[in-house]
């Protein structure tokens, strides 16, 4: 295991949970591809890391008090300058345990979700499916044993009902399939690697263009 | 864990022959592997005399040779001690049938005895259950044989975690002529699980198709499973009961909420390349076409009928399940015509289901079967035969194998199950080629054999 992964694992372990930047940054690190984020711990912060990135951003609530951040208001989508920025900051630095923000590029793309889980049957498993809010209703996932192999994600992905979607449905651009099973299988080894420190993982949505599929939004959730 | 010892053993000591209750489990299992196996099979129990004219022993050290496979059938206090006694002598496996371990509050009897199994590494199948059918070397079933059937020797091994159910699915079986090499039920399986009863059948000769019933594996379990069948080259169909969602409580992660145990398990199945049967039906009629026709067959389906609503119901039943029922080229419908008898030519329904109607013959059948059999767009074709069509004779199956035997694909056929066609049907088993008794259960052979296709 990397030395700055191990760092990260025990950081969180007393939350029970990786903080998004963090989370983010595991991922990088076993060569995942992430929307480009920054954690600003103050205004100045945030207002560099926002010319480096680039307007308009997704600013989130960075405290290990807060898992669900939606919940509380702390997910500001399309912050378009550095006024909004300010008052954004402002506003969730009032949130309990504020350990500060999140700055995200916005993107487009389809939405999927890649999920992990320990199951006690079969161990590690990994979950693909067609993403989003709506994920839970529509339940469209396929589940593999971790860890698979670029092929065998592009077979779980032909297998879930909405793969018309990431194929180009009515004019949309196509998924680039390359990136996004590679992703998967990545995904699939960290996965493997940490499974006896990791309990779940949600990334959803993860954003999935012509081009590159990115993680747009992480969650970590350690054993105990 | 070596399970030969205890699915192909060479001697047998059933211990526990009761000399007051005729009925006691250990005296049936002596009954029919004394009578009706190829071991050597002695009787212990510390009374000793003699049962039915056959001395019974009073104790293991007593029997004329070391036998391979001890059967328990005794209080299950006793086993610990008798398991001790067994491996010291050089037995090399066990059946306990006794229940009485963690499913009576006997934890520490369970423990005990997987202790003493795994120290020695002593295979050992139980407790709590019905133990092995592997003819022609032992059957530890212990219903009376006038209670029950006797399968057809064949190529489908069964495990089941349930004795009972077990019976049920060779009784299904049986119903279905399939033949069964050999059924094991695990019981508690503190030893030995459905993952060693599967790596032993994977090498297992007589067995080409696995059938499981499964309802839950033990912690790990699963995996170890799942890459076992992964690395076989044998067929497994699996049939789950107790698909409770599970994971549906509180958490925290939409992964945890959506990957429910049993979608876990399902999904897990499809990676592996096992065949999951949604019901006991599919499960019979899976075991059966892959038996006949491993690895042959595929999604592209052809349904020739003599009625138009058997044909009907059979391709509603077939886009159902994923299979693909083909167009035939208009080329092709001309050609057919031309080899049909003139009685049918004009009134056939050359669309897929093709309908040969009640006028067919014979000859008709076994040529339109033949003619898609040769068609490459053709992966199987699925014949829906009436006997009760006045111009089909109890030889139609030896006249359809004719042709069935020139090809690597395969047919499936459905008759309905009545005594007055008994002939029908075994004019086709007889030749090779399953029957099944309704048309859903032939649609599930189709589609076993283009699951396991792909």
């Amino acid at each position: 295991m990397n030395d700055r992964v191990k760092e990260i694992l025990k950081s969180s372990m007393e939350a029970g949970w990786v903080l998004e930047p963090l989370a983010k940054e595991m991922l990088n690190i076993y060569g995942m591809t992430t929307t480009n984020f920054a954690w600003a711990k103050t205004p100045g912060q945030a207002q560099a890391s926002a010319q480096r990135i680039g307007f308009p951003l997704v600013v989130k609530i960075v405290s290990h008090q807060v898992l669900h951040k939606s919940d509380v208001g702390g997910v500001v989508v399309g912050v378009k300058d550095s006024a909004q920025l300010d008052s954004v900051f402002f506003r969730l630095s009032e949130l309990p345990g504020f350990d500060g923000v999140l700055l995200d590029q916005m993107a487009e793309g389809a939405e999927v979700i890649l999920g992990s889980k320990q199951d006690p049957q079969f161990g590690p498993v990994v979950l693909i499916g067609i993403g989003g809010t709506s994920v839970e209703i529509y339940k469209d996932v396929s589940i593999r044993m971790a860890p698979l192999t670029a092929a065998e994600a592009l077979h779980a992905l032909h297998s879930l009902k909405g793969r018309r979607l990431l194929e180009g449905y009515r004019g949309r651009t196509p998924v680039n399939m390359d990136r996004l099973t590679n992703l998967i299988a990545r995904f699939s080894q960290m996965v493997y690697e940490l499974a006896d420190s990791i309990e779940s993982i949600d990334l959803n949505p993860v954003l999935c263009g012509a081009e590159e599929s990115l993680i747009a939004d992480a969650r970590i959730m350690l054993k105990r | 864990m070596k399970l030969d010892s205890i699915i192909e053993p060479h001697s047998i000591a059933v211990y526990g022959l009761s000399k007051t209750n005729p009925f006691h489990p250990a005296n049936v299992i002596y009954a029919k592997n004394h009578l009706r196996t190829n071991s050597h099979t002695y009787a212990i129990n510390p009374k000793g005399g003699t049962h039915f004219g056959q001395q019974v022993y009073s104790s293991l050290a007593e029997l004329p040779e070391v036998p391979d496979l001890a059967v328990l059938t005794i209080r299950a206090d006793f086993v610990p001690d008798t398991l001790r006694e067994c491996i010291a002598a050089g037995v090399k496996g066990a059946i306990i049938v006794s229940g009485g371990f963690a499913e009576a509050g006997r934890d520490d009897l369970r423990q005990e005895v997987r202790r003493i199994c795994e120290e020695n590494d002593f295979p050992a199948i139980g407790p709590n259950c019905l133990g092995v059918y592997s003819p022609p070397n032992v059957n530890t079933i212990f219903l009376p044989v006038e209670r029950i059937m006797t399968p057809k020797l064949g190529c489908v091994s069964i495990v089941s975690q349930s004795g009972g159910y077990l019976v049920e699915i060779i009784l299904n079986l049986i119903q279905e002529n399939v033949g069964i090499a050999s059924a094991v039920s695990i019981g508690n399986k503190d030893v030995i699980d459905e993952v060693d009863v599967l790596q032993y059948f994977s090498g297992h000769e007589p067995t080409r198709v696995i059938g499981i019933y499964v309802e839950g594996f033990k912690e790990g379990r699963g995996r170890t499973f799942a890459e076992t069948v992964r690395s076989m080259d044998k067929p497994v169909v699996i049939f789950k009961a107790g698909k409770t969602p599970g994971g549906t409580r509180a958490v925290s992660s939409h992964t945890a909420a959506l990957a429910g145990d049993y979608l876990t398990f399902s999904e897990i199945m499809k990676q592996c390349g096992a065949i999951e049967a949604d019901s006991p039906g599919e499960f019979v009629a899976f075991c059966k076409a892959l038996g006949h026709y491993k690895g042959k067959g595929g999604k592209r389906t052809v349904i020739i009928s003599v009625s138009g609503g058997h044909g009907a119901i059979a391709s509603d039943l077939c886009s159902a399940q994923g299979l693909d029922l083909v167009e035939i080229p208009k080329a092709d419908k001309a050609a057919l015509a031309e080899k049909l008898s003139e009685n049918v030519r004009k009134i056939v329904s050359y669309n897929n289901p093709i309908d040969l109607t009640g006028s067919v013959a014979d000859a008709d059948i076994a040529v339109a079967t033949n003619f898609f059999l040769e068609r490459d767009y053709v992966d199987q074709v699925i014949l829906l035969c009436l006997p009760y069509v006045p111009g089909a004779t109890p030889d139609i199956g030896a006249h359809v194998s004719l042709y069935t035997r020139e090809f690597d694909k395969p047919v499936l056929v459905y008759i309905p199950n009545m005594p007055k066609y008994q002939m029908y049907i075994e004019g086709f088993e007889s030749n090779g080629i399953p029957v099944s008794h309704s048309v859903e259960g032939v649609v599930y052979m189709a589609k076993a054999l283009a699951r396991y296709a792909k």
